[in-house]
């Protein structure tokens, strides 16, 4: 029995119709990222929109960094609650009658991330710069976790 | 008909630099189009924008916060954003403008003068 390599059809003129040019160039990026990435960005076809989150430790503070391009300040929620972290916000879907979306790879909608942070925070002090759509929520350690230095006496 | 700006893929691969490919979004509205560019991180003096060969290169350089501390959970990806697009004919490729807000690139191409709709009164 001989194999036959399996060679994928030529995509034929007509069907580049908007929504199957779209669905082509997302198969194409699909396959071009790096896996971890597009493993990723599979996981948002079908879920929606899920905005990158990035987690630092330091002496002080626990801070996190999510990538939230173009959204205003005051659609971003951020809260507290039984040590986890939760960013929420919805992006508005802003279309006028009579435009026409030629490619549709941002998302819009709501989008909701939770984390459980590692240590104990002083819910208090948390505070949040939103800048270049990237937002940062600096979270300081609750005192008693921060290490201690005890003199001798 | 007139396929605004048709991806041009190929543009991407001779770079050796490793680009992300930021997800867009384009709108045609009757006399241009609007293309929308994620680039978080990205600020108005990192923005690269070019045409030539009517080719759209847009370039993004990220000037991202510097965290001190140990990274403890990792999902985004590092690098420069760079996506290339082929201008539709009907654009006028000097009127092309642009604006960052947020990270979020919006471009707004008009259409040349010679192919937005127009009337035709009889006389």
């Amino acid at each position: 029995m001989s194999l036959i390599r399996y060679q994928a059809p030529e995509l034929t003129p007509w069907s580049a119709s908007d929504r199957w040019s779209t669905l082509r160039d997302e198969l194409n990026s699909f396959f071009e990222l790096p896996f971890r990435a597009g493993f990723a960005r599979a996981g948002q076809l079908f879920t929606g929109w899920s905005p990158a989150l990035d987690l630092y430790q330091n002496t002080d503070n626990i801070v996190a960094v999510v990538e939230l391009p173009g959204m205003r300040r005051e659609d971003i929620e951020i809260s507290l609650h039984d040590g986890t972290l939760t960013i929420s916000g919805e992006r508005k879907h802003e279309s006028t009658n009579g435009d026409k979306a030629e490619r549709t790879e941002r998302y819009v909608g709501s989008f909701r991330r939770s984390i459980a942070l590692p240590t104990r925070v002083d819910a208090n002090k948390v505070s949040a710069t939103y800048r270049d759509g990237i937002l940062t929520v600096t979270l300081p350690k609750a005192e008693e976790v921060k290490p201690k230095q005890i003199q001798v006496s | 008909m007139n396929r605004l700006t048709r991806e041009n893929r190929d543009a991407d691969r001779t770079q050796t630099e490793q680009l992300i490919a930021p997800p867009a979004s384009v709108i045609e509205a009757g006399d241009g189009y609007t293309l929308e560019l994620e680039m978080p991180g990205v600020t108005k003096d990192g923005l690269d924008i070019s045409v030539e060969n009517n080719e759209l290169t847009i370039v993004g350089r990220r000037s991202l916060p510097k965290i001190e501390g140990q990274l403890i959970h990792h999902e985004s990806r590092p690098g420069n954003f760079q996506r290339t697009f082929e201008l539709d004919p009907s654009i006028d490729g000097d009127k092309i403008s642009a604006k960052i807000e947020q990270g979020l690139v919006t471009l707004t191409l008009p259409k040349a003068e010679h192919v937005k709709p127009r009337k035709i009164t009889v006389s």
